[in-house]
């Protein structure tokens, strides 16, 4: 099929098969490695995009399902200078050690906040609950949202 | 002790809580971990492994996968042009199995195709025929004669034993004996990033490997056996990885011969990256283990002897078990005193995965018992769980089970004091049983006191090196590199800070090279807490070749001596001068000086004698407690944990935000251990197989951390620091064990504490 996409901001038109994983477009095909692979089922979050501003596993959709989508990744958040603030609060307080979920977690964390910029820790941790972590026992990312909202609230 | 304050305030960069210099690559997904890496050309692999525990290998079939379009090989055993071994401490383990396979999961072909999934696909359509031999799956019954030999004559990979006193006298004049028997599952080590590396043939017939590890020199042995090349010809960087934990200490070697066997064969690059449910049914995990715990304790809470049974399941090949087994050996009895003690501990090989090397190495499973011990013990005297331990802790000046007088660096007892206060232990182990908020949901608190020797100790005292290499720039700036890894714990800030404070530069200017098995010599492995102590250390010895030269730089252009030259913030000053550093290392390199230095450091002796398990087994430890505060829910039998204090002696914390990072990743793993991570095992087979399977704690499982940082400095260590990693997972089970047992009044003697066997504690 040709798919037609828009990937962080830019349009893509691509031919692949409607069964082949968005995740694989998007590492393989877009060489955006900064999605990160660590189950291929849905468990872990590690693959983590945003399809039409929602956090999705990218492992669990295919082609087919994201015609005329418009998908960010890690790289699409990240501006040309400098950091966004919640990639700039997960830095400050600590809330990365290995990285390898710091992608997904930064994405759902933006997805929250973009909704609501006063999340209760209950709501922090909700919305976190797909994005496993192994390293940081995940206080410090808590922590990194609060900061980030607090900074994005004040329009820093 | 006076003295050592004034050094420390003297610090400017050491001490502080500077954000990480590799978080900025992680967090907008520019760094590249080991399958982010591709070249042009490269092959996919896939390996074929056995779905039998215990079987002789008749034939293997490869016609099907090899006609598939785009299959460009298929590798046996017969294939490997060096030694088929996979060394680690013994030579038992084959890199694909050859006549026998002895555990489901063992690789026995490997292929190579255009994409992953021909691989996988042809992976599947290769056939072998066995013929199944009997199998044995249970340590204790691998023991007795009769069984199926999966390892040796007996399947006893390694017996330890401690002989000190006479227990069994002590026990005949005890005021109370407690003994029992725990069991403690198997731990995945549940990394985010699965196996991954990618091998490169060179134009010179040697290989290149990149990819997830924690031990380069490890790997970089593996192929020298494998492929039956020079170390010259063999040379291994570590990618970022993803998480490691042990888990990716010896099986990288494995992931890499299979990667490098394939692109030797081809002569075109191969990657290999492991799905989620291969990494979880082939890699090591934490050992199983079975306990007999037998102690005793006067009427005043003195702990007179200890009698213990330590059986570890080690899976088909002894991989790292027999270091395992000794660390669980030496951590026997807990941070205490003890005259009488006698432990026999086993390694014993079954037709399972190989287990091997998980954060706390053998003495997670061993303290559980110990520490659940001595809460019974206070229990049945009358004593409050806080007193009995204070009264046989370890401290400065004391000897140990094992027979090491401890000479320095023991924070044991302020670690429990201030743990104590900050948790409110004494009043709420009397309220909280009747603060329950009505009959359903019981509440308690409970602690374990725990040590940890840092470094490899007795135990692998000929791998413990380091080496590093330090180079100034014509612009001051600094680059370093060292030969163990960063795997998330923070060991490249770290040691960026030690060098940023020998050379007087701001954090910001020092980077870390990758490592690299061509760039310092062999370093050993990064395990066992000893980054810090050990590459930092090499890293000041290479420093201070460097620092010596901007100091004549500095005296020269400021005029004095070099011991009026102090050097800090990117500044050398002298006598109210001051020049910047950068402006120095521009006239020295011009002057042609050599601002690069190798640094060189091997940790102090140890000793242990086989016979009677008695020596100083490592140079130093680490202190701590951990106190737990959970409620149960008696109808459904689900805990959850609700707060966490950890006290730690660290000796120096280099960055507290990292260290505060440890302790809370080692809390959560802990009690993940504790209470939900749980892989049975059927027939060889393992029973869960993804991380919806295989539960591990998210978000919403998180207790309130309170982690407190104690400083008693270690003479051997840089600016005082000694190793912890591993440290706060340790007592994490244990604490929150005995916190249930407060809440519900019955110790639970195995974990993790399921709801189903809480349910059956209270008779339900």
């Amino acid at each position: 099929m040709t798919l037609s996409i828009t990937v962080n901001g830019k349009r893509r038109n691509l031919e692949t098969p409607p069964d082949r994983r968005l995740i694989d477009i998007i590492r393989d095909d877009l060489h955006l490695t900064g999605t990160k692979e660590g189950c291929g089922s849905g468990e872990c979050g590690a693959c983590t995009v945003l399809l039409n501003g929602k956090p999705v596993n990218s492992c669990l959709i295919w082609a087919c399902q994201v015609q005329q989508a418009d998908i960010v990744t890690i790289e699409g958040i990240t501006p040309a200078q400098g950091l966004h603030p919640v990639q700039d609060a997960f830095v400050q307080e600590g809330a990365v050690q290995c990285g390898f979920c710091t992608p997904g977690m930064v994405l759902s964390s933006v997805a929250l906040l973009s909704a609501n910029l006063n999340p209760s820790q209950e709501e922090i941790k909700q919305a976190l609950s797909g994005n496993l972590c192994r390293c940081t026992g995940y206080s410090k990312i808590f922590r990194a949202v609060e900061r980030a909202a607090e900074s994005l609230r004040s329009g820093k | 002790m006076a003295r050592y304050i004034m050094v420390l305030q003297s610090l400017q960069v050491v001490g502080a809580s500077i954000p990480r210099p590799d978080a900025v690559g992680k967090v907008t997904g520019r760094t590249k971990y080991g399958a982010d890496h591709s070249v042009p050309g490269m092959l996919w692999a896939a390996v074929v492994r056995s779905d039998r525990p215990h079987a002789e290998i008749l034939r293997i079939e490869t016609d099907a996968a090899l006609v598939m379009d785009g299959v460009e090989t298929v590798v046996t055993a017969a294939d490997i042009p060096g030694n088929n071994v996979v060394p680690v401490v013994l030579r038992d383990q084959p890199c694909l199995a050859e006549k026998v396979v002895r555990y489901v999961g063992e690789p026995i072909a490997l292929v190579a195709a255009a994409t992953q999934e021909i691989a996988r696909e042809a992976a599947c359509r290769v056939r072998v025929s066995y013929r199944d031999l009997p199998p044995v799956f249970d340590p204790r019954d691998a023991m007795k004669p009769g069984s199926p030999v999966v390892f040796g004559e007996d399947n006893i990979i390694k017996h330890w034993k401690i002989r000190r006193g006479n227990p069994t006298q002590a026990f005949k004049t005890a005021d109370v004996v407690i003994e029992d028997t725990y069991r403690t599952p198997y731990q995945e080590h549940a990394y985010i990033e699965p196996q991954a590396m990618l091998a490169i043939p060179t134009a010179g017939g040697g290989i290149e490997v990149t990819g997830a590890m924690q031990c380069p020199f490890y790997v970089q042995w593996a192929l020298v056996e494998v492929l039956g090349l020079p170390y010259g010809k063999v040379r291994v960087m570590q990618a970022v990885t993803g998480g490691a934990f042990g888990g990716k200490e010896d099986v990288p070697s494995l992931v890499a011969c299979q990667a490098a066997l394939l692109a030797l064969t081809t002569g075109r690059p191969v990657k290999l990256v492991y799905s989620r449910q291969e990494d979880i049914r082939s890699m090591s995990k934490r050992h199983p283990a079975w306990i007999r715990y037998k102690s005793a304790a006067g009427e005043t809470g003195k702990l007179l002897a200890v009698e213990v049974e330590y059986v570890l399941n080690a899976g088909a090949y002894a991989t790292l078990s027999p270091v395992v087994l000794w660390r669980g050996t030496v951590h026997a009895v807990g941070p205490y005193r003890c005259d009488n003690v006698q432990v026999d501990a086993y390694a014993v090989a079954t037709n399972t995965v190989p287990c091997g090397a998980f954060r706390g190495f053998g003495s997670p499973q061993i303290l559980f018992a110990a520490e659940s011990q001595m809460d019974r013990l206070a229990k049945a005297l009358g004593l409050s769980p806080a007193e009995i331990r204070a009264r046989n802790l370890l401290r400065k000046g004391d000897t140990t089970p094992y027979g090491q007088v401890l000479k320095e660096s023991v924070g044991s007892e302020e670690a429990l004091d201030l743990a104590l206060t900050q948790s409110d232990f004494a009043s709420k182990y009397r309220s909280l049983p009747k603060e329950c908020k009505n009959d359903r949901i019981k509440r308690g608190i409970g602690m374990a006191c725990t040590f940890y020797g840092v470094g490899l100790g007795a135990g692998g005292a000929h791998l413990a090196r380091t080496g590093a290499f330090v180079q100034m720039m014509v612009d001051g700036s600094v680059q370093f590199a060292v030969g163990t890894t960063e795997i998330g714990q923070g060991m490249e800030t770290v040691l960026g800070q030690i060098v940023a404070e020998e050379l007087g530069v701001i954090a910001d200017g020092v980077s870390m090279l990758p490592t690299d098995t061509s760039r310092v010599p062999d370093s050993g492995p990064t395990v066992a807490s000893r980054s810090t102590t050990m590459s930092g250390r090499a890293l000041r010895n290479a420093c201070k070749t460097i620092r010596d030269i901007v100091i004549e730089e500095a005296a020269e252009s400021l005029g004095g001596n070099g011991s009026d030259v102090s050097l800090g913030g990117g500044w050398a000053q002298a006598k109210g001068r001051k020049v910047e550093i950068s402006r120095l290392a521009a006239n020295a390199i011009k002057q042609r000086k050599h601002l690069a230095s190798q640094g060189f450091h091997m940790a102090p002796p140890t000793s242990w004698e086989e016979d009677n398990g008695q020596g100083d087994a490592y140079v130093v430890y680490s202190w701590a407690t951990h106190i737990a505060e959970v409620e149960v829910d008696t109808a459904t039998g689900e805990i959850r944990v609700l707060k966490i204090v950890a006290a730690h002696d660290v000796g120096k914390a280099v960055n507290p935000q990292t260290v505060e990072g440890q302790i809370e990743g080692g809390a959560v793993q802990g009690m993940g251990y504790a209470i939900m991570e749980h892989i049975p095992m059927e027939n060889g087979v393992l029973q869960a197989e993804d991380l919806s399977t295989y539960i591990i704690p998210t978000s919403k499982d998180v207790p309130d951390i309170t982690s407190i940082i104690v400083e008693h400095p270690f003479s051997e260590g840089p600016y005082g620091a000694k190793g912890f990693g591993e440290h706060p997972l340790m007592g994490i089970a244990p604490a929150v064990a005995n916190a249930v047992a407060h809440a519900i009044s019955v110790h639970i003697t195995e974990i993790p504490l399921l709801p189903e066997r809480v349910l059956s504690a209270l008779g339900k």
